[in-house]
């Protein structure tokens, strides 16, 4: 049965998305994790279409996630690290959404490292714009391969426990996960220091701790978020070691789980930062891989939905 | 002797320094105020009707930026004066924040030639409290006050280093100046992106905490009491910034403050989704902090309301939010802004005006914002009931950034007279009824 269509011309987040917007994406995406597992893996659903893919920010995984995704979906895919063109030259943002516009693409995949750029950028192309990270805003696909992450495993959302554990402050995927679980049913947790916790965030709907003993009890899905590198020696925690040893995972604090709960991260991993390299790699309890599979079916997933023809209007009428 | 004489008949006359408030007629003689009362006979005098209008002192807005020199692409003295005209405004200070900045006399005197030629609204300039608003060294205070800077102030930067602020305070107060602080301590965060709270945390922005604006307030006011000097807190957005404020004065120290109608007319949720228009420097606060800064209005802890007209130009504003400049444009929108307090029950007529005339003209030691005999002829006719809407691309002012489009507001300037000139006459406008 097919569910509701999907009326939107941009992913620029969850935030908006319904229930059924959701579950439509996932399902389909589904059917692309099969087809992903055969020899032959090339669909012509893109075919003729063109993909964008205008990164502002550094990125290997997302883009060639991105990028696997749109060819095995028959469009053509070009990549463009704009990082370290136009912008050194001083173009702005705006400048490089129109000269990317005028190229007519069908979809353009922007990550950039401002919150708002990717909507901004949106507001001036005519084409359908995928955010694929905009500074500590939303990753809307990062939340969606979690989700049918923990669907295919766990066969539901509502209901279920997650706490998301770390660098909430600066996340986008923290963000973009809260509002995807918190839509779908599930109960959210955030657990980190308060240096690493943005103001007022129990008002996006999560309970918040800051020990993980508490935080990880009972839960079924632990999500660890990335430390990045620069926060690390004493501006928002004062070591890594320190760090490790209240807030890192490992099997002394995953116990406080549910017996079965699993582990996820948005990758890529620090070891024996946030995670301890045991747990990460136990290939009963992390779903670290499977995550990075995901995220090709349900990129093909979104391009399939956006990439399509939507009439003279483009479907301009919804945003 | 005297030249042109104009009577103003049957207007709302409204003078704050006198709490004179009736209708009558005022006689300007030349560039003076002659009369005012009730049935003035004049018969050589041009008429002027004002039923159904105020007639108030003209507008003093203590806080502008005008981008001459340096930006005048953005603002010009010329399109700043034009702009300041047109929203009743016939004396304005200028920010030093130009390019090169007011910290030199040659740049205050440019200023001066500059007003005197486009001859609109007075502009008075501040000058800079460190060279090249660096924040280190103190500028030639006594030079420049004397040259006819009004204040000294880093504009739109703090003055954060507390020794530094220690020796400027101390130092004006040798010259009697005036020292005006942009109070955000700016350690504890960008200046003017996003108030900290559930608003930033959704968009994923660096909030800043509203203490930030409290701290460097509090610290003044200690610096205030050991040097004595006088000082003047810029655009308060925040409660308990205005109950420090009010604790200072209770105390009797020489400390006034003002705010911008951003921060009593709108709250941070006017940010929606990354507006830029509404990025301003302190940011919108929550609506707690908004009635604060009304009520403070209201009791006078808040002595003036000043535009803090900041023109931006598009490719300031087009932007992502956070590489976006901070400050709206609000010479053309003052008077209906303000009288929202008014409308909305908040405050009496008067009282807005007191905020808007004489009590910035006290803080400068003007002669300026009084409707009395002698006193300059600068003046406002206005229709406080009259509604419009506010439309930004019919500012005068060269950038038109402000998140105020289609703004339903009550109160339309008619009129504004400098030294017994008209510099703004409203093309085409009835009075209703």
């Amino acid at each position: 049965m097919r569910k509701q269509a999907f009326r939107h011309r941009h992913l620029l987040g969850i935030e908006g998305l319904t229930p059924d917007d959701i579950n439509h994406v996932l399902d389909l995406a589904d059917g692309y994790v099969e087809l992903s597992r055969q020899a032959e893996k090339k669909r012509a659903t893109l075919r003729g279409r063109t993909l964008i893919n205008c990164f502002f920010e550094n990125s290997t995984r997302t883009r060639t996630s991105f990028e696997v995704a749109g060819k095995r979906l028959g469009a053509d895919v070009i990549n463009m690290a704009v990082a370290v063109s136009s912008m050194k030259k001083g173009e702005t943002l705006i400048d490089t959404a129109m000269t990317l516009n005028a190229m007519r693409p069908d979809v353009l995949v922007v990550r950039h490292p401002e919150s708002g750029a990717v909507q901004l950028l949106a507001e001036k192309v005519d084409c359908a714009v995928i955010n694929a990270g905009d500074g500590s805003h939303e990753h809307p696909t990062q939340a969606l391969l979690d989700a049918l992450t923990i669907r295919r495993r766990k066969g539901r959302l509502g209901g279920l426990v997650v706490a998301i554990c770390g660098d909430v402050l600066h996340s986008r995927v923290a963000r973009s996960n809260i509002a995807l679980l918190n839509v779908m049913g599930a109960r959210v947790r955030v657990v980190a220091p308060r240096t690493l916790l943005p103001a007022a965030v129990e008002r996006l709907g999560v309970e918040v701790f800051h020990d993980m003993a508490a935080g990880l009890k009972g839960v079924d899905i632990v999500m660890m978020l990335r430390l990045q590198l620069e926060r690390m020696h004493g501006s928002f925690v004062p070591s890594t070691r320190e760090y490790f040893h209240f807030f890192g995972l490992d099997y002394d604090k995953l116990k406080l789980a549910k017996p079965d709960a699993l582990i996820m991260h948005p990758g890529p991993m620090n070891r024996g930062v946030e995670i301890g390299s045991e747990v990460a790699d136990d290939i009963d309890r992390s779903l670290i891989r499977q995550q990075v599979e995901m995220g090709v079916a349900v990129r093909m997933a979104c391009l399939e939905i956006l990439g399509q023809d939507r009439g003279p209007d483009n479907g301009r009428v919804l945003k | 002797m005297s030249g042109l004489r104009q009577l103003f008949r049957n207007a709302r006359l409204i003078d704050p320094e006198s709490g004179h408030d009736a209708v009558g007629d005022l006689l300007v003689a030349d560039t003076r105020i002659a009369a005012l009362g009730r049935d003035i006979a004049c018969d050589d005098a041009e008429i002027v009707d004002c039923s159904g209008l105020c007639l108030a002192p003209g507008l003093v807005d203590m806080r502008v930026q005008l981008r001459e020199p340096g930006a005048a692409h953005m603002e010009s003295i010329e399109s700043g004066s034009q702009a300041a005209a047109a929203g009743g405004v016939t004396t304005m200070v200028a920010l030093p924040n130009t390019e090169p900045p007011v910290d030199d006399v040659a740049v205050v005197e440019f200023i001066a030639r500059r007003a005197r030629e486009v001859r609109l609204s007075k502009i008075h300039t501040y000058a800079a409290a460190t060279k090249k608003l660096a924040g280190k060294e103190l500028t030639e205070i006594g030079l420049l006050a004397q040259s006819g800077a009004v204040g000294f102030t880093d504009g739109v930067t703090a003055i954060a280093n507390a020794l530094v602020m220690r020796r400027i305070l101390s130092y004006a107060r040798s010259f009697d100046q005036l020292v005006i602080q942009h109070p955000e301590e700016p350690s504890l965060g960008g200046a003017g992106e996003v108030t900290e709270g559930e608003t930033a945390t959704r968009l994923g922005l660096a909030g800043t905490t509203p203490m930030a604006e409290v701290i460097m307030v509090e610290r003044d006011l200690r610096l205030v009491e050991i040097t004595g000097a006088r000082y003047h807190a810029a655009h308060l957005s925040t409660g308990e910034a205005v109950a420090a404020i009010r604790r200072a004065k209770e105390a009797g120290l020489p400390v006034t403050c003002d705010t911008a109608p951003p921060y009593f007319v709108l709250n941070e949720t006017a940010i929606g989704d990354y507006r830029t228009f509404a990025k301003l420097s302190p940011p919108l606060r929550e609506e707690a902090d908004r009635q604060a800064i009304v009520d403070a209005l209201a009791d006078g802890t808040i002595d003036a309301i000043a535009s803090d007209h900041a023109p931006w130009d598009q490719d300031s504003k087009r932007l992502p939010f956070t590489s976006a400049s901070c400050g709206i444009v609000g010479l053309e929108t003052l008077l209906p802004l303000a009288l929202e307090l008014y409308h909305g029950g908040r405050l009496s007529l008067i009282d807005v005006l007191r905020r808007l005339t004489v009590n910035p003209a006290a803080i400068l030691g003007l002669d300026a914002g009084r409707m009395k005999p002698g006193a300059p002829a600068d003046l406002v006719l206005f229709d406080p009931d009259a509604a419009w809407r506010i439309k930004t691309d019919a500012f005068r002012s060269k950038s038109k950034n402000a998140p105020f489009d289609g703004r339903p507001v009550k109160g339309q300037v008619v009129r504004t007279i400098v030294d017994g000139r008209t510099i703004f006459q409203l093309a085409g406008y009835q009075r209703a009824g």
